[in-house]
């Protein structure tokens, strides 16, 4: 973007007068106005004046958010530079920057002022939504399929256990089997509808069967968790799926929900107490890696493969998992992890948080050179592995698709649970 | 300005269509808004929005699920919202084009707007059938409407990139194929703030004396059959190269 100021040139005079008084002097060039007296704060002020986006106002300019921005990596971004831009004339809420953060919170780890970002971006593009102003066509499709569908990729609700026919085993539906299970499974869209989710679905519905779990999904019931959506901006959204989960979850009786994916783990955990519900909620290789001795005897069948694993940004850095994914790709035998240059806490955002999920085809054209994904997929191929392991439903097409368009088809995407189901079958 | 946009409720094609005897089986499907008429909602409120004026929307409620169309046509900035309750999901457009010509007949309206056709049976009926009935003229294939005065201007698009301006006397129907922006987005806490307080009008359907006979009758209604498949080809990158190259030559396009 343009910043709407000129920079002013230092001025130097031979002569500065002031008040009728002739100052003049060596130091007289500081007498006009320099560059940074026509910064505004107005438009630095408008951001944080939005309630939960104060912290904006709080940056001075380190930049050490830059050098771990994702965004930046294969663009030009960072809350730094949204700050500098807003100081020089760009207005966050009409800009194209609105929409590039994916929440990863890899900022916020390195911030000495604790600029949040994870909190900034959605309460301002929530008032850009609410003002109508600009939202990228993609998401706004995925606003309106999650509100009329109950998921972002417009598919049918009576569908939504429709994948349990490719499991193979038996999948319990909470509402026929009316009794009390002690663990609640909620599968989550992308693994209800997506063709490769469903192959994440049908592994987790083995291994749970394997393991002799007493476990129900919600079948028809079960609606997306909106927590990206809420990120991307539609709070009203996020709270209207919100109220009909929670009112869904406590129509049954169980002891622990496990979920399928990093999203709606942050959400149910740490968003949906502040909206009254406070049960036990763990991802799925948390729950898993309880289980790990009654596990190593059953994953017979050796994946002889060099593995490297990607931290999905909301199960690590946003919840503060990275241990048990990967014990269990370590305890299937014939497997070698090796780690990308950026792991853990410094892992690398595959830009489908926050939204990012539904604005590739926006992000591709504003001042990126390739998809954080295709960015990522280059570093796992550059490890030497031949499988990508993820632990994400986002991160399976994400992937998948840039393996292929990097030219590194070579590596597998897989999700951790279809990497456990094929050594346990030895397929 | 008075702008009346008739809408339609819809079944979703989302997911198969399910058949049952010689119709939709209106039990097992979604109903949506005509995808043509989230067009005319638009085009009627940026004429709003640039003249001034009142939208009131106005639709057959067919399952008793109309209004929640109704209350996003309100977040987007309609004014007044009307559903007829006819309570028939088999109502054919013709029935609910009587119905609606009923209901708008009193309302005054300068421009009623309809989406040019509905995804569901094609028809693209009622638009023309409001104005025979409210005796006004019609335009149809619209691409964008400017009110001036007691006359619009209305952007109309022809097959082969053409399209052409005229001069429309009010009052008039337009038939519209798109507006001239996307449709805008309507935050679901400003739609959910309508549901709380807006008041959805309800006229009961009237003069349908002369349309309950149904001149139009499904006789049957079955998936298409298939006729022909795409043919995948298989094998490496080269290899699929040059069996398409083997196969333009052979239809002789290349």
């Amino acid at each position: 973007m343009a910043p709407k100021f000129e920079k002013a040139k230092a001025v130097e005079k031979e002569h500065a007068v002031v008040d009728g008084v002739d100052v003049s002097g060596h130091w007289n060039r500081m007498f006009e106005q320099r560059v940074i007296f026509e910064y505004t704060p107005e438009l630095i002020e408008k951001i944080a004046d939005i309630p939960n986006a104060e912290s904006f106002a709080n940056c001075y300019q380190c930049a050490k958010c830059v050098a771990v921005c994702p965004v930046d990596v294969v663009g030009n971004y960072g809350p730094r530079k949204l700050y500098r831009y807003a100081q020089t004339g760009m207005d966050l809420t009409e800009a194209p920057e609105l929409w590039l953060c994916t929440t990863c919170a890899n900022c916020l780890r390195v911030c000495p002022k604790e600029v949040n970002m994870v909190k900034i971006m959605p309460a301002a593009r929530e008032q850009a939504i609410l003002d109508g102003k600009f939202v990228p066509a993609e998401l706004q499709q995925a606003f309106e399929n999650t509100a009329k569908s109950g998921n972002p990729l417009g598919q049918p609700q009576r569908k939504r256990d429709a994948w349990i026919q490719s499991a193979g085993v038996p999948v319990p539906i909470i509402k026929d089997l009316g009794r009390k299970v002690s663990v609640l499974w909620y599968v989550g869209s992308y693994p209800s509808y997506h063709p490769r989710g469903i192959d994440a679905a049908a592994a987790a519905a083995r291994i749970f069967n394997a393991l002799g779990i007493d476990f129900a999904i919600l079948g028809k019931e079960e609606k997306d968790d909106a927590d990206s959506q809420r990120l991307a901006g539609e709070k009203g959204l996020f709270e209207m799926m919100t109220e009909q989960n929670i009112e869904t979850f406590n129509k049954y009786e169980w002891d622990e929900m496990v979920v399928t994916g990093p999203h709606e783990l942050n959400a149910f955990k740490n968003v949906y107490p502040k909206y009254g519900f406070e049960r036990p909620v763990v991802h799925y290789s948390t729950f898993l890696a309880r289980y790990l001795d009654q596990l190593k005897p059953m994953l017979k069948h050796p994946v002889n493969k060099k593995i490297t694993y990607h931290d999905p940004c909301y199960l690590g850095r946003h919840n503060g998992e990275y241990e048990a994914p990967r014990k269990l790709l370590e305890a299937i035998p014939g497997v070698e992890l090796v780690e990308m240059q950026r792991n853990r806490e410094n892992g690398y955002c595959c830009g489908g948080g926050g939204g990012g999920m539904w604005m590739d085809s926006f992000t591709a054209k504003h001042n990126t050179t390739m998809r954080l994904s295709e960015k990522r997929a280059m570093e796992a191929a550059s490890t030497g592995a031949n499988v990508l392991a993820v632990a994400c439903p986002f991160e399976v097409s994400r992937f998948t698709d840039a393996v292929k368009s990097t030219g590194n088809e070579h590596v597998d995407v897989l999700d951790i649970l279809e990497l456990l189901d094929r050594s346990m079958r030895g397929e | 300005m008075n702008i009346v946009v008739a809408i339609k409720h819809i079944p979703s094609i989302a997911d198969d269509l399910p058949v049952k005897g010689n119709n939709v089986d209106f039990d097992s499907v979604d109903f949506v808004l005509n995808e043509w008429d989230e067009h005319s909602i638009e085009q009627a409120v940026l004429i709003k929005e640039s003249v001034g004026g009142t939208v009131t929307v106005i639709g057959v409620d067919l399952i008793g699920e109309l209004d929640n169309a109704l209350h996003l046509a309100l977040a987007k900035g309609a004014d007044k919202v009307v559903k007829i309750t006819a309570d028939d999901p088999a109502a054919d457009s013709h029935m609910q084009a009587k119905w609606l010509s009923e209901a708008i007949k009193g309302m005054g309206a300068n421009m009623v707007f309809a989406g040019v056709q509905a995804s569901n049976d094609l028809d693209g009926q009622i638009g023309p059938m409001i104005a025979a009935y409210l005796d006004m003229p019609y335009i149809g294939g619209v691409s964008s409407v400017e009110a001036n005065g007691d006359s619009a201007t209305v952007n109309k698009e022809f097959a082969g990139g053409a399209g052409a301006k005229y001069a429309v006397s009010m009052p008039f129907v337009a038939g519209v194929q798109s507006a001239p922006k996307p449709p805008r987005y309507a935050p679901v806490s400003k739609v959910r703030q309508m549901a709380q307080s807006a008041t959805v009008e309800k006229v009961a359907p009237s003069g349908d004396a002369d349309v309950r006979e149904r001149p139009l009758r499904i006789l049957k209604m079955a998936p298409p059959v298939v006729t022909g498949h795409a043919e995948m080809i298989e094998g490496s990158s080269k290899e699929v190269a040059a069996k398409i190259v083997e196969l333009l030559k052979s239809k002789g396009l290349a």
